[in-house]
């Protein structure tokens, strides 16, 4: 608790604080009063935190966790990728524990393409129904990702395309699944995010001589105050 | 010799049986569609980038105003998706109430989805039957969370308002009167001939095509794929009920409204066992931090709402405002089909596969 | 036909005052349109669904002389019902550009009003009146139907009165 009302005051815009000390003359005594017991109090607290935390540390040392239930899962598809797609397909992969343990993979760009006709067409992976495609701009970089299922085994998986944020592109996935169509047009208006291999690759959402995309990080409207 | 023009005709964006601002532009050789653009955006609000800069509990009333018809089951994948990230309890009582008044909301929806379809297709009275039953839920809604529309009901962590005195039993003297009315909808169209005849046939397609299009909800059901997140992967407490998932085996129009009538049946099915169990005591919201920060990390939980599937993709930072926040909503997708059905479909029924598809534009534009 | 007005006793002439009204052509074609306002259906978003549930059944709009058209060349209101974004303001206008005179528009809830609550979206027009001249506004997100029916009502009042005294309720 302590820690969020500490953070929440550092959340408090400086301007307004500024402007709240201007206004009220730093003579009241009983204020000054209150400021430092609080203060006092604030530390105290963080002490006791600092201690508490210091404690549980030495008690009980961090014990290395079970491995997921999802892990073989995760294993084969990564297996299955390198084998037959490349040995470099394969950027990173985890388990996304606060996700119920989604096998989440991050694919290289440049093997995106066969590796999504491996996803879905594969016999043991069949990840025929493609949930989601979101895009994220992580301000270093752009990705992709795609959230899928397979309807027979239920099994699901996240796969992330990272790319660039100058010139971003990602090898389209709508030739493999049709639901990825719109969901990539509507990145590449709101996120600017270039898809080669779509079919009709447009702006979905904003008119078609909408200047810049309004979903990315540093975003400015042209037209603030209409 | 008779030379025969190809048409551009524009439909929308302002029509009244677009449900919205939706817009196509077809081209036409007769009556027949050679081709279907679909237009969509005009009603693009931009919520994900505004919900970047708000809280999570700032962002439940957007959630309301992106499905409008359907506000308790966006509310509801939210806060499920927040309470996903930070692994939150909610209380038995609390998840009770969202079950039931989502539940309720399906039942509402398709009856919206009902009224309207048959006024495109030419059927005035069903619309104001529609609406007076739907007016008896949007009243306990109102009951409960003081709004009509957009409830902004649910909170992470548990629901807002606790059911008043009597609620309950107002929600148990509902079934039985839907059910009676079902039957009289029934009676009234389901064997209509001249309404057979506009949708018995129209607007197939297989199984195949509808994964492959990411198809959801009635649309997907419809083919015969029996695919309902409630049963295929239970969230809230759907486990605990005994409900059937309808399915159709066409693929067309009238498969689809089958499903739709047969689904109010089965939420009935629930409310009715729900209202049973439900839990005399108890609080409304979990232990929840004062600040909701979900931990660093991404989540997407999907739910069924009355539509398909919707899921909430988070991106977090740690921060109480989320990093990204995209939603799957399943009108968008549904939709995307709709060019590839159109073709070769006379123009009548334009208006027959789209009120098929059940959209609506706030969700569709976001 | 000879007519004296010294004839009529007064009883009759009681009776005349009774059932006799006097006014002006604009009254009376004042209470003709404030009586049979004809909105375009212009469902744009959340507000399209309260605005369809005042037309059914429990609220229905019909009692009002208030019949929903589908074409903007026979309306002569405009329910402005959502958020209307950038990509539909162009559009918007040229529909109210269809309607014959005279017209009139209602924006409907806090999004046609002044943006509601996407005033800091990138794609939203921050008030229909910046687009056409609006009449009546009604708050709420979305407004009861109830109160859609009071803004009717007082647009209905603002015909009647405008008729009545010639001055305009607001500046165009």
């Amino acid at each position: 608790m302590s820690e969020e009302k500490k953070e929440e005051e550092k959340a408090l815009p400086d301007g307004a604080r500024g402007a709240g000390e201007a206004q009220t003359p730093p003579v009241d005594p009983e204020r000054e009063a209150k400021l430092k017991a609080a203060a006092e109090a604030r530390a105290a607290r963080a002490a006791a935190k600092e201690k508490a935390d210091k404690e549980a540390a030495e008690a009980a040392p961090p014990e290395p966790k079970p491995p997921s239930p999802k892990q073989p899962e995760l294993e084969r598809i990564v297996e299955l990728l390198k084998r037959d797609v490349s040995e470099e397909a394969v950027e990173d992969a985890y388990v996304n524990e606060l996700n119920g343990d989604m096998p989440t993979v991050v694919v290289r760009n440049a093997h995106w393409r066969p590796a999504a006709e491996l996803l879905k067409r594969h016999e043991e992976l069949s990840f025929r129904y493609l949930r989601n495609v979101s895009g994220v701009d992580y301000e270093t970089h752009m990705e992709v990702v795609y959230h899928m299922v397979s309807l027979g085994t239920k099994r699901e998986a996240a796969i992330k395309v990272k790319t660039e944020r100058e010139g971003a592109s990602v090898y389209s996935a709508t030739p493999v699944w049709a639901t990825a169509g719109w969901n990539e047009r509507e990145i590449f208006d709101l996120l600017g995010i270039d898809f080669p291999g779509h079919p009709d690759l447009r702006r979905i959402m904003m008119p078609d001589d909408w200047v810049g995309h309004p979903l990315r990080k540093d975003y400015e409207p042209l037209d603030s105050e209409v | 010799m008779i030379r025969t023009e190809e048409l551009l005709l524009n439909v929308g964006p302002q029509h009244p049986s677009t449900h919205g601002v939706f817009r196509i532009v077809v081209k036409l050789d007769g009556e027949v569609i050679t081709e279907a653009t679909p237009v969509m955006g005009y009603l693009h609000r931009g919520t994900e980038k505004i919900a970047e800069s708000l809280n999570f509990t700032q962002i439940i009333p957007y959630t309301d105003r992106m499905d409008y018809v359907s506000a308790m089951t966006n509310n509801y994948v939210l806060v499920h998706a927040v309470e996903t990230m930070m692994g939150l309890e909610v209380p038995e009582r609390a998840e009770f109430l969202r079950l039931i008044v989502m539940e309720l909301q399906r039942v509402a929806s398709h009856l919206v989805w009902w009224g309207t379809y048959l006024l495109d297709i030419g059927a005035m009275s069903p619309f104001l039957y529609a609406f007076r039953d739907r007016e008896i839920i949007i009243d306990l809604f109102n009951e409960l969370c003081g709004a009509r529309l957009t409830y902004n009901y649910m909170r992470v962590g548990g629901v807002k308002w606790d059911a008043p005195p009597g609620w309950m039993d107002k929600v148990r003297d509902f079934i039985p009167y839907m059910e009676n009315k079902l039957e009289e909808y029934d009676k009234l169209v389901s064997g209509n001939e001249i309404f057979l005849a506009r949708i018995k046939g129209i607007g197939k397609y297989d199984a195949e095509t509808a994964i492959d299009y990411g198809l959801s909800g009635a649309n997907l059901r419809c083919t015969g794929v029996d695919w309902d997140l409630r049963k295929a992967e239970p969230y809230s407490l759907y486990s605990r009920f005994e409900f059937d998932v309808p399915l159709g085996k066409n693929g067309d129009c009238y498969d689809r409204y089958r499903i739709r009538l047969e689904e109010i049946r089965q939420s009935l099915r629930i409310l009715k066992q729900a209202v049973r169990q439900f839990p005399d005591g108890g609080e409304t919201m979990g232990k929840v931090p004062r600040v909701i920060r979900p931990p660093a990390g991404e989540v997407y939980v999907r739910i069924e709402s009355p539509r398909g599937e919707i899921g909430c993709h988070i991106v977090s930072k740690g921060k109480a405002e989320p990093y990204r926040l995209k939603f799957r909503r399943p009108s968008f997708v549904n939709l995307q089909i709709l060019p590839k059905l159109l073709v070769g479909e006379t123009m009548t029924n334009l208006i027959t596969i789209l009120g098929g598809v059940d959209i609506v534009v706030g969700e569709v534009d976001c | 036909m000879e007519f004296s007005l010294e004839s009529i006793s007064l009883e009759e002439r009681k009776e005349l005052e009774r059932n006799v009204f006097m006014g002006t052509l604009e009254q009376l074609k004042a209470w003709a349109r404030s009586n049979s306002l004809w909105p375009l259906t212009f469902g744009l978003a959340c507000c399209a669904i309260e605005m369809m549930g005042t037309g059914a059944s429990h609220y229905d709009l019909d009692r009002f002389g208030v019949m929903f058209r589908t074409s903007p060349r026979q309306s002569d209101v405009m329910i402005v019902a959502g958020t209307v974004t950038k990509k539909m303001g162009p559009l918007l206008r040229r529909l109210y550009d269809q309607m014959p005179e005279p017209k009139w528009v209602i924006a409907m809830g806090s999004c046609a009003t002044a943006g509601g609550p996407y005033v800091k979206s990138y794609a939203v027009i921050k008030g229909v009146d910046q687009i056409v001249p609006v009449d009546v506004y009604i708050p709420g997100c979305p407004p009861n139907p109830a109160a859609l029916i009071y803004g009717i009502n007082k647009l209905q009042e603002k015909i009647r009165y405008e008729a009545k005294t010639g001055k305009r309720v607001t500046g165009r």
